[in-house]
Parts: C-alpha cells; sequence; structure tokens
C-alpha cells in the first residue's frame, strides 16, 4: 500500500450566508484508513462529506484526490475517479428496482468495482433484488446506498451515519464489513454519533464543533481532552 | 411502475424485443395503408403529427419531468425554418423541414439555461420562451424574413403525398428512438434523474449533460414535425404553428397514454385525437366537456394513464 495520502483537504471553508457551517477543516487519508468523524449535532460533519463529495462547493480551501486538485470538479466526475459516499437520510431511485439502483452505479461508475450482485450480496439485500427501492424500510434504504456507492468503485467511501437504529448485535456485522472495505484499500470516513460503534472500527478521529476541528488523533486520547470532554462528550450522545 | 428488473433472463429479454420491436411496424404499416380505406388524409397527418409530439413530451417528461408548457415553440420555429428555407433559399421540401428541425435544436441550445429551473418554475419559463419566440416570428420588423403576421404561403411546393410520407418515417424513427432510449441504461439513467438527481451525480451520470441531450433531441422532433405540419399545409399563421394548444393537446395525450412507456403517447394520441375528431368539430362543446371529465377522472384514478390499468397486473408495457 502506498504511502501517498489519497485523500487530502486543506483548510475547507464552507458559508451559509454568513454562517460559518465549516471553517478551516483539514486532514489528509491513506487508502485503507479509517478516519471517525464525529462531534454533536450541527457541528458539520454532513457538511464536510457533501463539500469532499461535491455536493456543495467549498468557500476556500483545496481538496486533492490522490495529490489531483479536484476542489471544483462535479459530482458525476468525482464518482467516476472513485469518490463516493451514502446519505444521512437515504437517497435511493424510489421506483427502480434495488438491482437497477445498483446497476447504473455499476455501469456509469469507476471500475474495478464489485458487480451489481456482489455489491447486494455484501450488504445483505440481494433477497429483495428485484423489489423497487420504495419497499424497503428505512434501514434498508441505507444499506442500498452503501451498495450503490460500492458498485460505482470507491477508492474513497465517505459514510454518513449507518449505525443509527441498528441494535448491538447488527452495528457488529456493520462494523466488520466497514473494515473489510478496508482491507481491500478503500479509505473511508465514518461519520457517527455512536461513539461505541467508531471505537469498533478505527482509533483515529477527527472530532467538530460549530464547523472547527477541535481535535485530530486517537479515539483514546480523545476522551482525556478537556475541551472535547467540554463540548462533546459532556453533551452525552 | 416502471418495469422493474435490470433483466438478465434472455428469454424475456427476447420477448421484449419483439414486443419493443412491432410498435415502430404496426405504426409504419397502419399509416401507410390507412389512406386507402380512410379518405380524409389531413386527419391521419395530423394525428402522426400529434403522436409524434407526444412522444417528444413523452422523452421530456416522462424520462426526466420536465412539463414542457412551451413545447409548441419548437413546433414554431420548425414550421417557419422550413418556410424560409424555401422561400428564401429555395430549398427543396425534405432539406427545408431537415433544416426546420435543425434550428429548432439551435434555439433548445440558446434555452439550454431553462434546464436549471424546477416543476412549475420551468413549465412557466417554456411557456414565456414560447410566447418569445411568437411574438419574434409575427413582428413587423422581420417581414422580410418571416412575413410576419401575414404568415406562409408555400403553394410552389405544395406535395400532401411527400410530406405524409416523410412524416410517416420521422413518427417511425422518433419512436424507435424512444424505444432505444427506454431500453439502455441511458433510459434508466434518465429515469434515475428524475427521481433523484444527487443520487444519480453519485452514481457518475452526467446530470446537466443527459438532460441537455434530452432537451435537444425533443426539440429536434418538434421541430421536424412542425416544418412538415407547415409543408403538409402549406398555408399557416404565426397563430397556427404558435398555438399554445398544440403544447397542451400533446401533454394531455402524453398523460392520458401514460408516460415513461412508448405505448402510452402512441394510444393517447389515437384514442384522444381519434375522440376530438369524432365529436369535437361537430359538437365542440360536448367534446371540450368529456375531455374536460377525462383529464379531472386521469388526474383522481390512473396519474399513471390507461397504460397503467395494464402494468397494475404486473404485465409488461414496451
Ligand atoms: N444547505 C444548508 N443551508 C443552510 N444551512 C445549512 C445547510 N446544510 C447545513 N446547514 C447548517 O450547517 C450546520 C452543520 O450542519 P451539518 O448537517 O453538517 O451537521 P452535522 O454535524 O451533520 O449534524 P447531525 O449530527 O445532526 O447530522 C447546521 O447548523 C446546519 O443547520
Ligand atoms: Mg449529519
Amino acid at each position: 500500500m502506498s504511502h501517498e495520502p489519497v485523500l487530502a483537504f486543506e483548510d475547507i471553508v464552507k458559508k451559509f450566508g454568513t454562517f460559518r457551517a465549516l471553517d478551516k477543516v483539514s486532514a489528509t487519508l491513506k487508502a485503507g484508513e479509517i478516519l471517525g468523524l464525529v462531534g454533536p449535532n450541527g457541528s458539520g460533519k454532513t457538511t464536510l462529506i457533501n463539500v469532499i463529495s461535491g455536493l456543495y462547493n467549498p468557500d476556500a480551501g483545496k481538496i486533492l484526490f490522490q495529490g489531483l486538485d479536484i476542489t471544483r470538479w462535479p459530482m458525476h466526475k468525482r464518482a467516476r475517479v472513485g469518490i463516493n459516499r451514502t446519505f444521512q437520510i437515504p437517497k435511493p431511485f424510489k421506483s427502480l428496482s434495488i438491482t437497477e439502483n445498483v446497476a447504473l452505479a455499476y455501469h456509469y461508475g469507476s471500475k474495478p468495482a464489485m458487480n451489481p450482485r456482489q455489491a447486494l450480496d455484501f450488504v445483505g439485500l440481494s433477497h429483495a433484488a428485484s423489489q423497487l427501492a420504495l419497499q424497503l424500510n428505512s434501514t434498508q434504504q441505507k444499506l442500498l446506498d452503501l451498495a450503490r456507492a460500492l458498485a460505482a468503485g470507491p477508492k474513497i467511501l465517505l459514510i454518513d451515519e449507518l449505525a443509527a437504529g441498528l441494535n448491538h448485535q447488527e452495528l457488529k456485522v456493520i462494523a466488520d464489513h466497514v473494515q473489510l472495505l478496508a482491507q481491500q484499500g478503500i479509505a473511508l470516513i465514518v461519520v457517527e454519533h455512536h461513539l461505541g460503534f467508531v471505537n469498533q472500527l478505527t482509533n483515529r478521529v477527527i472530532v467538530m464543533n460549530a464547523g472547527k476541528e477541535i481535535f485530530q488523533g486517537s479515539l483514546d486520547q480523545a476522551a482525556q481532552d478537556p475541551v472535547v470532554s467540554a463540548v462533546y462528550l459532556g453533551t452525552g450522545s | 411502475m416502471f418495469n422493474p428488473q435490470w433483466d438478465t433472463n434472455t428469454p424475456n429479454r427476447l420477448r421484449r424485443r419483439l414486443v419493443n420491436g412491432v410498435i415502430p411496424v404496426l405504426l409504419l404499416a397502419g399509416f401507410s395503408v390507412s389512406p386507402l380505406v380512410y379518405a380524409n388524409q389531413a386527419i391521419l397527418f395530423q394525428m402522426m403529427a400529434f403522436m409524434a409530439l407526444a412522444q417528444g413530451v413523452n422523452l421530456l417528461y416522462g424520462f426526466t419531468g420536465y412539463l414542457p408548457f412551451g413545447y409548441v415553440g419548437f413546433f414554431g420555429i420548425g414550421a417557419y425554418g422550413m418556410a424560409i428555407s424555401i422561400q428564401l433559399l429555395h430549398f427543396p421540401g425534405i432539406l427545408a423541414v431537415i433544416i426546420g428541425g435543425l434550428l429548432s435544436s439551435v434555439i433548445a441550445m440558446a434555452f439550454l439555461p431553462l434546464l436549471r429551473l424546477s416543476g412549475a418554475y420551468f413549465a412557466i419559463s417554456s411557456l414565456a420562451a414560447a410566447e418569445v419566440l411568437s411574438h419574434i416570428v409575427s413582428n413587423s420588423a422581420f417581414i422580410h424574413i418571416t412575413n410576419g403576421p401575414y404568415g406562409e404561403q408555400l403553394t410552389q411546393s405544395y406535395h400532401p403525398l411527400t410530406s405524409y410520407v416523410v412524416m410517416v418515417i420521422v413518427l417511425v424513427l422518433t419512436t424507435v428512438v424512444v424505444i432505444f432510449i427506454r431500453n439502455r441504461p441511458f433510459g434508466r439513467a434518465l429515469m434515475a434523474i428524475r427521481e433523484d438527481p444527487v443520487s444519480a451525480a453519485m452514481a457518475g451520470i452526467s446530470v446537466v449533460r443527459a438532460r441537455s441531450v434530452v432537451w435537444l433531441l425533443s426539440a429536434l422532433i418538434a421541430g421536424l414535425t412542425g416544418a412538415l405540419f407547415g409543408w403538409h399545409m402549406s398555408v399557416f399563421y404565426p397563430s397556427t404553428v404558435f398555438d399554445l394548444n398544440i403544447s397542451i393537446l400533446a401533454i394531455v395525450f402524453t398523460l392520458f397514454g401514460g408516460y415513461g412507456t412508448v405505448t402510452g403517447p402512441v394510444l393517447g394520441s389515437i384514442v384522444l385525437y381519434g375522440l376530438y375528431n369524432a365529436i369535437g368539430i361537430s359538437d365542440p362543446q360536448y367534446f371540450q366537456l368529456i375531455y374536460g371529465l377525462l383529464i379531472i377522472a386521469l388526474v383522481l384514478f390512473l396519474p399513471g394513464g390507461i397504460i397503467s390499468l395494464i402494468q397494475r397486473r404486473g404485465n409488461y408495457v414496451p
């Protein structure tokens, strides 16, 4: 595995009006690495995912993919080089079948990639392959988002709150699966409220608060950091 | 609503190809033979024209979700592009028709920014755009080119039979294109965009490009149809070829038959245009009444059009 970062973002600023949803956020990520992104509600986690995936243009800062400046690239172009994501509120193509949802990403996305059957097997949705996406419950729709992202051949995968609403058993299964993806060389950023889940995945986290990166390092250290305890762990989510 | 399954089952796929292939053949045979048994060629011609327009609306609305109230703008530009090519450039009819179609696509390029709007904003702006085009054409400042409000007389190149035959060809080609798009990943991609443009982009689909391709293609269809209509009539005015009712009828035919399918617009045009000619001309007031009731019933009970009656039972409809 190369030591060149596959993703680097520097001093990302994103404003909504005068409000700074992201205020100079930076990090780098290597292939096969998992970065936990934690922080209280409204701290800017989803906004950061949106900026990296190209849904929003940042107001300042730079995004590098394998050294290439992609800051202004449109979403589909990022998908085609291997940047993909899931959505906090899942966004499947509701009136298309489960298979079609995934097959489109396989057809238009980056290669190599899991084919639609492999991707659906991986997330455990193959039994529903011919159903329409609107027939799935919201947990299953999140898994469909994940399968679609995988079929697009990601080198960088941004996962926005996959664990919400899962029980202990299911969390373990998902954590193992995410780890499997990292072992295949995919770099992952995992947004999560559930610190126990993050702990099962990785020891490297960024803690955000009000658009600012207040901590970057290991989860253990974060737990001892007074600033983090004050703004995040203190809130008790 | 749409046919599910990214179908890998070979006998199934073959059967679907066959059913799809039958539609253009039936249209070709039907409109080639019917003038021999039914004397009113003008009605047959207009039915074909509306069927082609309905497929154009189908591409735009059924596959990408844009409701083009101003669709008639492309129709009118096609007619005028054709007429000007004949009057000023002395082109032969068929070449003039092609120029009319291409001119519509060129105009559509200028209106590409409209696609940034969505929902009602797009519908209204496309209507406004058509109005603008109509006013430009009928403006007396351009009287030397368009003959302004006095319309076009193409009596010297009146060829009802040739224009009829070319209309059959354009209709069949249009239908083939819609079948092709519907059965390719590109058609699925359009439906994905219609459902959720953000997810579509994240699946690697170039949303802007896909929408633009459909926009230009549907403008070409309307342009060719308008050009053929003008040629077939050989006398028309701005108010004839920029008549808003043309947009409305094409939209209603599409929705009535069932958008997002190939058969829907075909059936919608046959049934409703047939009805229009059966009672619309002799008893316009009853026709309006029946039409109004049909539209209300459609919105309330069959939002997927008459085709959805068949699809509901899980049947495949091309
Ligand atoms: N499109 C937008 N327009 C205006 N404000 C926005 C927009 N998107 C996010 N925000 C604001 O930016 C801030 C950060 O939101 P974001 O969704 O990134 O938080 P988050 O950390 O993902 O929160 P959560 O844990 O609740 O998902 C919030 O105050 C939010 O209201
Ligand atoms: Mg969020």
